[in-house]
């Protein structure tokens, strides 16, 4: 577990501009929030809250409230792929603690965790309504299912070799 | 009028009105926790479930509007059924240390659990919330395993404070209430004020607790202990101990004090009036001089705080005056101490407050010299409350005794520093008698009393119309600060107070509501009005003081005691 690969690359004039399109729309904080989490480790630092704060007036202890409300937003640093085990009943019964131990086991982390080269971060999610073809998993943005430990292994082989994104 | 049927019985509301309302206009007592008769319903604990004819679910009463023929029951199995769930839930997360916790007896989720007679074995285990307590500020402790996550005290620093120190982070039952980022108190740009521990209806924020440090002081027979109590608390000290909100038991609370073993009981309204004669003569300046405008009170120090913390460019707009409290550290230490042939650090100085905050600024080494600060120790009325119940003090057949000399006298403009809008009242009486050297023809300046949000008044003092402006709560203060801030205010003093309703609204008194506050600031105008004093340029006593001590108000040795100068604290923020 790792908690370094935000804080040093963080481009902090880069977030205020982000925030800076939307000075006059604190309704868009979920918008702010998205785009700098995706160019900010896929986390937003308390440096970045404070930067919104300034710009858009909007105070920090409600930034840091929305953060933490929605499972998409993280106020810890978090690795460069983020995987979403699906924890709920459909997945659960076909299988899918197998196959979050498998990843866990391959990865040497437990979810919650990032891995220490700070390329992975293993969550649990609700359903992401794929039932049908449980067990499902998210990696950033896709969702992967009908998995077995073996294949779910293999997934995330081949992120490591880059392969996939 | 809209008319409902409630367990069977006929009542008529008016529109907007909620089935509580509705409820309790027949004396039909529903539980409530989230709910809070001064703030926006929020409706999510869940406690106030009542059940709705032909609607399939239960419905929250506080939120759920009275409409035309409903027919609703408060108390059907079902009804009963989810209160007692929703109460087994809140005690999983509650812990049980309810013999031991500050709100033992004046807790809403133990009155509602002896009003629903709970007797259930509970099903589910303990689960804590939170990482333990948070003890990091002078004037506030967190303890989060006590929380409800009802919202009370966020509503109270977001909303009505706009202080925003205090965060609801993550949710459903990993809920924590802290400051963001899961930083410490004292961190934060927390000011102290203490009105989310008035918010709060359980004990998971209550006052910073430092009555072991005074017993101590009160048993060390080397040191002399001396008290001073302000104005407010005279207000509220029988209503912390059982009596009617707005019962004034000033005499009674000096004996209680000597019984408590403070060798001297001093009255802060002696350095209220003090101030008065400090902050008017530099209001004087100010207007003749063309110093900065409009010069602002600096009382409170909550308010102190927020200007610091949120305002920084605008600090030149405080007086320098040192708060009444500030002020009476530095004469005990300075005055007292070596007329009694002791050292400062032999006598220690104790003050009783209605607020929080006043622990905060008890610390500010400005409010000291040579190592030693002027204020040893801060009480509220809470932690005095508690230790005249300790000691066996039956509060209410106390005999009256009067504060003791050189600062016993105080003026009726100094008991009214207590409410909104006094310390301007007061400032008007003196400054106005002063610069026209004419008595006025009536002193209470009415347009500054009351607990609207903002008060403006325009009073001509001789040649200069006086435009004046009265803030309380920090919400109402942030809008005027921001109209000083865009050139848009034209006042030439303004009176702010952090508190709502002033220092009887402070942190450190009894829970409050509106209801009661009335009836403290009844008491507040009540007392003035019956003293014989009533304008602070006439207390005898501070005039001996500047004659035989200070010198003139705004003097050297005032300026070296009795002011004081402000730090810039934006970096909360960042």
């Amino acid at each position: 577990m790792q908690e370094q690969s935000c804080q040093a690359s963080v481009d902090m004039s880069r977030i205020a501009a982000i925030a800076a399109r939307y000075k006059d729309e604190p309704d868009q904080l979920m918008r702010i929030l998205l785009e700098i989490q995706s160019c900010c480790g896929n986390s937003i630092p308390r440096e970045a809250a404070t930067i919104i704060s300034s710009i858009t007036g909007i105070p920090e202890a409600k930034i840091w409230g929305y953060i933490t409300f929605y499972a998409m937003f993280s106020d810890k640093p978090r690795g460069k792929h983020i995987i979403r085990m699906c924890k709920s009943a459909p997945c659960h019964i076909v299988g899918a603690q197998a196959v979050a131990q498998a990843i866990g086991d391959y990865l040497g982390i437990a979810p919650g965790q990032t891995t220490e080269d700070g390329m992975f971060t293993l969550e649990y999610c609700e359903c992401i309504g794929m039932c049908d073809t449980a067990p499902a998993i998210m990696i950033n943005d896709s969702a992967y299912s009908g998995l077995t430990p073996e294949s779910a292994v293999d997934l995330i082989k081949s992120f490591q070799q880059g392969g996939a994104e | 009028m809209i008319r409902l049927t409630i367990d069977g019985k006929e009542v008529f509301v008016n529109e907007g009105a909620t089935l509580l309302d509705a409820a309790r206009k027949l004396n039909i007592r529903i539980p409530t926790l989230c709910y809070h008769p001064d703030q926006e319903v929020k409706a999510n604990c869940r406690i106030c479930m009542v059940e709705v004819e032909g609607r399939p679910g239960l419905v929250p009463a506080c939120a759920f509007p009275a409409r035309e023929g409903l027919k609703v029951k408060t108390s059907s199995p079902r009804v009963r059924q989810a209160r007692w769930n929703i109460l087994e839930l809140i005690f999983a997360h509650h812990s049980k240390d309810c013999l031991q916790c500050s709100r033992n007896g004046n807790c809403e989720l133990q009155t509602i659990s002896q009003e629903m007679h709970f007797d259930r074995d509970l099903r589910y285990e303990q689960a804590q919330r939170g990482n333990g307590k948070d003890l990091s500020s002078p004037s506030i402790t967190i303890d989060p395993s006590k929380c409800i996550a009802c919202n009370r005290c966020i509503y109270a620093c977001s909303e009505i404070q706009t202080v925003h120190a205090l965060a609801r982070g993550k949710r459903g039952f990993n809920t924590v209430i802290s400051p963001s980022y899961g930083r410490k108190l004292s961190e934060s740009p927390c000011v102290g004020c203490g009105q989310c521990v008035q918010a709060c209806p359980v004990g998971a924020l209550s006052v910073r607790d430092d009555r072991q440090k005074v017993w101590k002081m009160l048993d060390n027979e080397e040191k002399i202990t001396v008290v001073q109590v302000a104005p407010a608390v005279r207000i509220t000290i029988a209503e912390a101990l059982g009596e009617d909100p707005g019962v004034v038991s000033t005499g009674r609370l000096v004996t209680a004090l000597k019984r408590l073993g403070f060798a001297r009981v001093f009255d802060t309204d002696f350095t209220a009036d003090l101030t008065i004669m400090e902050e008017g003569t530099e209001l004087i300046e100010r207007l003749t001089n063309g110093g900065t405008l409009p010069m602002i009170t600096s009382c409170s120090p909550g308010w102190i705080k927020f200007c610091e913390t949120y305002y920084p460019d605008l600090l030149p707009h405080l007086s320098t005056c040192k708060s009444p409290q500030g002020m009476f550290g530095a004469l005990i230490k300075e005055y007292f101490a070596p007329r009694l042939c002791k050292s400062p650090q032999d006598v220690f100085s104790v003050s009783v407050m209605p607020c929080t905050a006043k622990k905060f600024e008890r610390a500010r080494t400005e409010l000291g010299r040579n190592g030693y600060l002027d204020i040893d120790a801060v009480l509220t009325v809470q932690e005095l409350a508690r230790m005249i119940d300790q000691a066996g003090i039956d509060f209410k057949a106390l005999p009256e005794s009067n504060f003791d000399a050189p600062f016993g006298l105080g003026s009726g403009a100094g008991e009214i520093f207590g409410a909104t809008g006094g310390v301007m009242e007061a400032a008007l009486r003196s400054v106005y008698e002063i610069v026209t050297g004419e008595e006025l023809a009536d002193i209470e300046f009415k347009d500054v009393r009351g607990f609207e949000g903002i008060k403006e008044a325009t009073v001509q003092v001789g040649s200069i119309p006086v435009k004046v402006a009265v803030a309380h709560g920090l919400g109402n203060a942030r809008k005027l600060m921001d109209q000083i801030r865009e050139g848009k205010a034209d006042y030439q003093f303004i009176e702010i107070m952090a508190c709502p309703g002033g220092c009887i609204g402070g942190g450190g008194n009894p829970i409050k509501n509106w209801a009661k506050m009335e009836h403290r600031a009844k008491a507040v105008y009540d007392t003035d009005r019956k003293l014989p004093l009533r304008k602070s340029h006439q207390n005898q006593a501070v005039k001996r003081l500047y004659d035989e001590y200070l010198g003139q108000p705004g003097g050297h040795l005032s300026h070296e005691l009795l002011h004081t100068h402000y730090t810039d604290r934006s970096d909360l923020l960042k």
